[in-house]
């Protein structure tokens, strides 16, 4: 019943993972491209501070008493300072002959432009930022190209980048952690309907096969519609195989019953010894292979219900009452006394009553078969802590101890039943009644009198 | 006897750095002859000023020598970013020179927990530390003043001068900023923060200012009474100095110049731990042996008037008037208002 699922995957870690995945990525575009822009927006202020450095010197470049001059102003680079403490390097050359600064500052590159010009050069073994531009002056009447550059080492730029670095890693971290959280919770309320389904296709009764009614998502439509189909293919075949059950037991038993008043009628009519003894013999085999399909029909008939309880509330007391008075004959039959004792009180349980009925018969039909004659059957209902339980006990010679453990076991008789007409289900038939019902069979042997002795328990309603 | 002259006399040779080029105004050595290490130290400070918190440095390491050469700041800068003289420290009032020889790559990186502690304005790159600050004072001399009003900014000053042009006659004096450094930086800064600096020059310049490479001898003339006024002098040497009643240091209160003293590890310090190490010293309680001087860590309780010190900013700005262009021309102006 219990085959083993093979697994494959899982709709719920798949789609963790790929949110995962795609929030992962989209934090690290964001952190790249942030960083990015940074990057270029910090390049951008330093290059404008360098701009405003330069052009401030620029514009203090004059000509004075028909000579250059350059009278610094203190903001120029002092303004450097605010913003940093990178180190500040700078060039003031004439007509390209050094005038005033750093000596060996690299070369700005050459320009016939106004504009100020950018580059990002090394000097000192550190890598500096250089903002350049040329003026031309007159100087009395002769053309002067005054040309300024100003540069500054980018500590501050890189220090200013990894703080904004770290806050860019820690929000697409925060980011990440956010999405990720939101990922796992739609991926449980992605599958939860799932899981409704099949909690409630889990909890239903077993003979329960109408289709699923609840309301399901949209993507479930096909699932559900299969499942519902599978149920009403299964309800139809189950259907039809109860009918044949009961159709077969007809079909076999009815005309068992003819050939065996038949024979009886003939064995009337037979006087040889011989004849007579081949007659019986005749009856012996009849009685023998009818009970064996009535068992066996009952016992398909068992498995099949267990399968698909149809619960009712039985009362005890009228359950063994019943069963005793339909074999009472039987037993006379064979001067067997039948004894009935039963509590005052009713004791109610939930089962099937038709399997119910074939347990409690099939122990009753044991015990008389294995009675000695002239031996008395006791059947005893009584209240045992929340269990009702009735016991059928003999007086012959009781179970083979060696064989308890397996007599309840499908076509295995006792080994001291040779004489006796039997297919062996009896007791399987009771034991999987009682197991259905979520009760018990106990076997014992009744400790003083000798004689076997069966109990069918079954938990009270 | 012979033997211990040879000793003295090999330790000197292997203490001794080949011939400098530039001018040493004084050496000193503290601690034992034969340490195992040795800090060499190179600083404006005046040894008598510097000794005794040489020697609180030293109580905790008594394998160490402190050698101390004094110099200008001109000579200074000349050594460290010319000549590339072997130094473990340098120390300098000069702060404008300093920060030029950091900012030109001439020192290198320190950091502690003592320097973490110092305010924003006292550090710069975590190369350049300071650790006293040095108001420029106005020194007088109680009896040249006498029944005249106390000045009390430059305003005063002019005043005081051009009323009474007799008594000043020849007996001002300032800073000959072509040679200090220090008076460059103190002038400078004045001229970038008042117009009233060059009026002030020029007042003195028409008595007749005297000029000093110093600002001990300076002091020193007030308190003999050789002169009744020095402008711009070291406030923690006037304080110190002058511990007599003759003398009235003064912190002018329209605004008053302040210098930082920073020290900072030369880039090839062959011992960077141990000049590290006097850094702190220095920093945090070193200079508190000092009479007269103002620690980086205190607040301005120093000041009765905190609203009228300018605190000079270590940084770039520094380097503009010490462009070689510039300084031409602020001398030239200088000399026209003070050399009449």
């Amino acid at each position: 019943m219990n085959t083993r699922i093979l697994l494959r995957g899982s709709i719920r870690r798949r789609l963790i993972i790929q949110l995962l995945t795609g929030a992962a990525l989209l934090a690290s575009l964001m952190f790249l491209v942030v960083q990015n822009y940074a990057r270029d927006l910090a390049g951008q202020s330093q290059d404008e501070i360098l701009s405003a450095s330069m052009t401030a010197i620029l514009d203090s470049a004059s000509v004075r008493n028909g000579d250059l001059t350059v009278d610094i102003p203190y903001f120029a680079f002092s303004m450097l300072g605010n913003i940093s403490e990178d180190r500040v390097f700078y060039a003031i050359t004439r007509n390209g002959a050094f005038l005033t600064g750093y000596p060996d500052l690299p070369k700005p590159v050459a320009s016939s432009g106004i504009a100020p010009r950018f580059q990002t050069a090394r000097y000192d073994g550190e890598e500096i930022r250089m903002a350049t531009a040329t003026r031309r002056l007159s100087v009395s009447g002769t053309p002067d190209f005054v040309e300024v550059t100003v540069a500054q080492t980018r500590y501050g730029l890189r220090q200013q980048l990894a703080g904004i670095s770290q806050t860019v890693a820690g929000f697409g971290i925060g980011f990440f952690v956010i999405a990720a959280v939101f990922g796992i919770l739609a991926a449980q309320s992605a599958i939860q309907p799932l899981r409704q389904l099949a909690g409630s296709v889990s909890r239903r009764g077993l003979s329960d096969l109408r289709p699923v009614s609840a309301p399901v998502p949209a993507e479930m439509e096909s699932l559900v519609g299969a499942l519902n189909g599978f149920m009403s293919r299964l309800k139809t075949s189950l259907s039809r195989s109860e009918d044949l059950i009961a159709e077969a037991a007809h079909r076999v038993r009815t005309p068992l019953t003819t050939v065996r008043t038949q024979a009886e009628i003939t064995l009337r009519r037979v006087d040889k010894p011989e004849n007579r003894q081949a007659v019986r013999e005749m009856i012996r085999a009849i009685d023998e292979s009818s009970r064996a399909a009535g068992q066996l029909l009952d016992h398909a008939m068992v498995s099949f219900r267990s399968d698909h309880l149809e619960l009712e509330d039985i009362e005890l007391t009228r359950l063994a009452q019943d069963a005793v008075s339909r074999l009472r004959p039987m037993a006379e039959l064979r001067d067997i006394d039948l004894e009935i004792h039963v509590p005052n009180t009713a004791m109610t349980v939930k089962g099937d009553p038709i399997l119910m009925q074939s347990a409690l018969l099939n122990l009753l039909d044991n015990a008389i078969k294995y009675s000695p004659p002239d031996s008395c059957v006791h059947v005893v209902v009584r209240l045992k802590a929340d269990e009702g339980e009735i016991t059928v006990r003999d007086e012959g010679a009781g179970f083979p101890k060696a064989d308890m453990g397996r007599l309840t076991r499908r076509f295995v008789r006792g080994g001291n039943t040779d004489a006796v007409v039997g297919s062996g289900l009896g007791l399987t038939i009771a034991n999987e009644v009682a197991r259905a019902h979520g009760g018990r069979l106990f076997l014992t042997n009744h400790s003083d009198k000798g004689g076997a002795c069966a109990s069918l328990s079954f938990p009270l309603a | 006897m012979r033997k211990l002259v040879f000793s003295i006399g090999l330790i000197f040779l292997a203490l001794v750095p080949p011939a400098h080029a530039f001018e040493v105004e004084n050496h000193i050595s503290v601690g034992p002859a034969d340490a195992r290490r040795v800090l060499r130290v190179i600083s404006t400070g005046d040894a008598e000023f510097f000794e005794p918190t040489l020697r609180d440095f030293l109580r905790d390491l008594p394998d160490v020598r402190i050698e101390y050469t004094v110099a200008s700041s001109g000579e200074m800068m000349k050594a460290l970013d010319e000549e590339g003289v072997d130094m473990d420290l340098a120390i300098s009032i000069a702060t404008d020179l300093q920060t030029k020889l950091v900012n030109d790559g001439e020192a290198q990186r320190y950091s502690s927990p003592t320097t973490e502690r110092l305010p924003a304005w006292a550090r710069w790159r975590e190369h350049l530390f300071a650790f006293t600050q040095e108001p420029a004072a106005v020194v007088l001399s109680r009896k040249a003043l006498a029944g005249l009003p106390l000045p009390e900014n430059r305003q005063d000053l002019i005043a005081l001068i051009r009323d009474n042009p007799e008594r000043f006659q020849n007996k001002v004096g300032t800073y000959d900023i072509r040679t200090s450094g220090l008076g460059y930086l103190y002038a400078t800064q004045d001229a970038r923060t008042s117009e009233t600096y060059w009026r002030l020059s020029e007042v003195m310049g028409s008595v007749g200012v005297r000029l000093y490479c110093c600002s001990s001898q300076m002091i020193d003339d007030v308190v003999s009474g050789e002169l009744a006024m020095v402008y711009n002098v070291l406030g923690s040497y006037a304080r110190e100095k002058s511990n007599t009643d003759d003398v009235i240091v003064l912190l002018p209160q329209d605004y008053t110049v302040v210098a930082l003293r920073t020290a900072f590890i030369p880039r090839d310090s062959k011992s960077p731990e141990l000049a590290g190490l006097m850094i702190d010293h220095l920093i945090s309680r070193g200079w508190q042996a000092a009479p007269g001087a103002f620690s980086v860590l205190e607040t301005d309780s120093w000041s009765d008037d905190t609203q009228a010190l300018r605190r000079i900013r270590m940084g770039p700005g520094l380097l503009v008037y010490l462009d070689a262009f510039k300084k031409i021309a602020f001398l030239r102006e200088w000399s026209s208002a003070v050399l009449q």
